[in-house]
């Protein structure tokens, strides 16, 4: 059981970002089935409240459950790594609290005020009449707290890479380790055979960590920075003065909150994502990395691909350049195979050095993140052709084959190892009570995801548009059912870990993360019989 | 000529056939991975070379894709070169306030017409698709509110299709849908369709 009075500040303080991650997982899946329910026909709500879920969803989902879950994790592997003090432990405390709050005002935007813009809100539907300056606001201040929650991260993640408390290091190297570019110039080196490589000074996960750090600033900016513009339009409305939208070119604003959106899909979550499965993969091995000089300059040309291929997402607009379609949409976009692909390379050939391994459940996550990556970043270059995309852009395929194999199958998969391996070193060395239950959330998740993500590539084959309800059409149950079908089981490989979780640390182990719980009262002894 | 019900009959295929590559190829990883090696891992030129290839193949892949679509699917051309394409037959289409507005009833076109479709949006980026009777999508694009959206498509089979609003425009939008608006054929069928049209629009 978990001796909370045992553990440091750091400690808890990941735990606390752990135990909210998966608390807003449950929610976010339990919405997802009952949209997925209500897709096979159920007539569980009306439309009104299904586009409210849809928007509050992948919030929920991706803020409150896998950034607070990488937050975490990083907050109390940066300090570790980098063997530094963490630079403010109260602004830690902050950002769980803020992105947690963030997450639950805009899940309320949803809930009592319907708001449905869904988490594109394109021009001009959030500053419509369509939605109440209520809803709207509401859900401007929660995106608004959300984004300063992450604001304080970076800030907070930054400082405790570069803060010099402990070391006298000059700031220039670090940066420029930081940014990968001491791996450019061993590769240099290496080639020219001028000059003998040199050790650099970050390691890597923190360059990774460091990089996609920098989109998470980027893609911050631009959603906090639309927020404010709705926050001044339910502001204005709610005064009886609603502001005209025709000042901002739907086109344009469409660009640049793609911009910004993407900075998480293909930015900051397959940097963060490679920068995981290396340290995994040297923890894994006990090896170094396999191309490592690779690895680093990898990472910084990721985060230059990252800035430049938003047009992926704009290939049906036709007001949208060709040449734009062309150079962002198609050609940068392709080089996310390759960059994925170096990932995948380096971390499996790394693991291969340490032959034979034990299949933890850490290896076998990992395993099978790479595999869910392996699966959704061919089927999204696939709709990122202008062909293609003329027959997949907004069906189920985008949304399922691509959007959901990486989320639940690539970027669950991958947390759940880092979580599995974090776990005893948060924890103390509590010990999961159970193996079979672990298992069990590895193959039910693992046959759940790919399951449902397929049926979904299905039916987005078979014509099913995503964001789009069939009343009393029966054209897609099929695919519909077995993508319900393989969701139970997802819902069911969550039970099974939280169970295991739970049962483990015990439940007053839980609580303790959070508030200090009196004294137990030790049992009075028996009197003992003479 | 390629429609897209064979691309997509063909990416099923292809799509079943990579993910049992990939699953096998992972889990065949995942056994030998536990396995003791034969030798002494050792780190040589082939691995180098072996990484190298490796990039060269994804590269291949990820331009060759675009390279095979463009020589292959008719649509991109048609929509690279839709200013200059001449096209037999122009509708011109608005949606606002969650309702399309079409030139005519029923859209009547010939059997191998070039057609150009003209949508303007009054008010929410909403989309235009095309889908065959058993939902299949024949083609959509964003229609977005002070752009030029417009589609240039080429018809060669009869046949009767329905719009339908391919972008979330908000909570109603789920109402923007006409079945059997675009109706594609030749010979008498046209000329009866024709008349129809031209019947409804007087009484109109
Ligand atoms: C059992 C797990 C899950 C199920 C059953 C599920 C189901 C769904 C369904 C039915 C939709 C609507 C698709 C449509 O018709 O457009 C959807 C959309 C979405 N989901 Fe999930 N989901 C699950 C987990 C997740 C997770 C964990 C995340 C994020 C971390 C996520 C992110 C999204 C996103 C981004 C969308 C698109 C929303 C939009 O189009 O505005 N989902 N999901």
């Amino acid at each position: 059981m978990l001796q909370v009075s045992n553990l440091t500040p750091l400690q808890r303080v990941a735990l606390r970002f752990a135990v909210v991650s998966l608390l807003f997982y449950g929610v976010t899946i339990l919405e997802g089935m009952l949209m997925r329910v209500h897709q096979i026909n159920f007539d569980l709500m009306d439309p009104d409240h299904y586009f409210a879920i849809m928007g509050a969803h992948p919030m929920v989902g991706i803020f409150g459950s896998s950034f607070m879950l990488v937050f975490g994790a990083f907050y109390f592997l940066v300090p570790t790594l980098t063997k530094k003090t963490i630079y403010s432990q109260r602004l830690a405390e902050l950002t769980w609290i803020l992105m947690s709050v963030g997450v639950l005002i805009v899940w309320l935007s949803g809930f009592l005020f319907r708001y449905a813009a869904l988490y594109t809100n394109y021009w001009p539907l959030p500053v419509s009449k369509e939605f109440s300056p209520y809803a709207l606001g509401t859900f401007a201040i929660g995106n608004i707290t959300i984004m300063a929650g992450i604001f304080i991260f970076c800030y907070n993640l930054f400082a405790t890479i570069f803060h010099k408390r402990d070391e006298k290091e000059p700031m220039w190297p670090m940066l420029m380790s930081a940014l990968g570019i001491d791996g450019f110039i061993n590769l240099y080196r290496k080639i020219t055979r001028k000059g003998t490589e040199k050790e650099p000074i970050m390691p890597l996960p923190i360059v990774a960590i460091f990089r996609g750090s920098v989109d998470t600033i980027l893609d911050a900016l631009v959603l906090g920075g639309i927020s404010v513009i709705f926050l001044y339009h339910a502001a204005y409305s709610l005064m009886g003065t609603p502001q005209s939208a025709s000042w901002f070119d739907a086109l344009i604003y469409k660009n640049i909150y793609w911009w910004g959106l993407d900075l998480i899909a293909d930015g900051l979550v397959l940097i963060y994502v490679a920068g995981t499965w290396y340290l995994l993969a040297t923890l894994i091995s006990g090896k170094k990395l396999f191309m490592q000089n690779i690895a680093r300059a990898a990472l910084l040309v990721e985060l230059v691909v990252s800035w430049n291929v938003w047009g992926h997402h704009l290939l049906s607009d036709q007001g949208q350049p060709n040449l734009m379609k062309i150079v962002s949409g198609e050609m940068v976009t392709a080089f996310e195979l390759v960059t994925m692909g170096i990932a995948v390379f380096i971390t499996l050939t790394t693991l291969w050095q340490a032959r034979p391994l034990k299949m933890t459940p850490q290896l076998k996550f990992l395993l099978g993140g790479i595999l869910g990556f392996s699966l959704g970043v061919p089927a999204g270059i696939i709709q990122a052709d202008l062909g293609m995309n003329r027959i997949l852009h907004n069906t189920q395929w985008v949304i399922g084959a691509h959007a959901h194999m990486q989320l639940l199958v690539g970027l669950g998969m991958t947390l759940y190892a880092a979580l599995y391996t974090l776990f005893p070193m948060l924890t103390n060395d509590v010990k999961l009570k159970s193996n079979a239950l672990t298992n069990f959330h590895f193959w039910a998740h693992l046959i759940g995801g790919i399951g449902m993500a397929v049926a979904m590539g299905f039916a987005g084959m078979d014509g099913m548009l995503r964001r789009t309800i069939y009343p009393a059409d029966a054209t897609f149950k099929t695919e519909m059912i077995v993508a319900a079908f393989f969701g139970s089981l997802m819902i069911l490989a969550y039970l099974a870990m939280m169970y295991n979780i739970i049962n483990s640390i015990g439940i007053r182990g839980l609580i303790e993360i959070f508030i200090k719980l009196p004294a137990l009262k030790r049992k009075a002894e028996p009197a003992i019989q003479t | 000529m390629i429609e897209s019900s064979h691309v997509l009959g063909l990416l099923k295929v292809v799509f079943l056939v990579y993910i049992a590559i990939v699953v096998s190829l992972i889990a065949r990883y995942a056994i030998s991975i536990t396995k003791p090696a034969k030798k002494k891992f050792e780190l040589t030129a082939y691995h180098g070379k072996l990484f190298y290839g490796w990039m060269g193949l994804l590269i291949f892949v990820g331009v060759g894709i675009h390279i095979l679509t463009f020589n292959k699917i008719p649509w991109v051309k048609w929509d690279l070169n839709r200013d200059k394409i001449k096209a037999d037959k122009e509708f011109n289409i608005s949606i606002a306030d969650y309702k399309f507005t079409l030139p005519e009833k029923t859209l009547v076109i010939e059997d191998g017409q070039t057609v150009r479709f003209n949508l303007d949006s009054k008010d929410y980026t909403y989309g235009f698709g095309l889908f065959r009777d058993n939902g299949s999508l024949v083609f959509q694009m964003q229609v977005v509110p002070g752009s030029t959206n417009n589609l240039v498509w080429k018809f060669d089979k009869s046949g009767t299709y329905s719009i339908r609003s391919t972008e979330y425009s908000g909570p109603k939008g789920g109402n923007l849908l006409v079945k059997n608006a675009v109706v594609v054929a030749s010979g008498p069928a046209l000329a009866q369709l024709i008349l129809e049209n031209k019947t409804q629009s007087k009484t109109n």
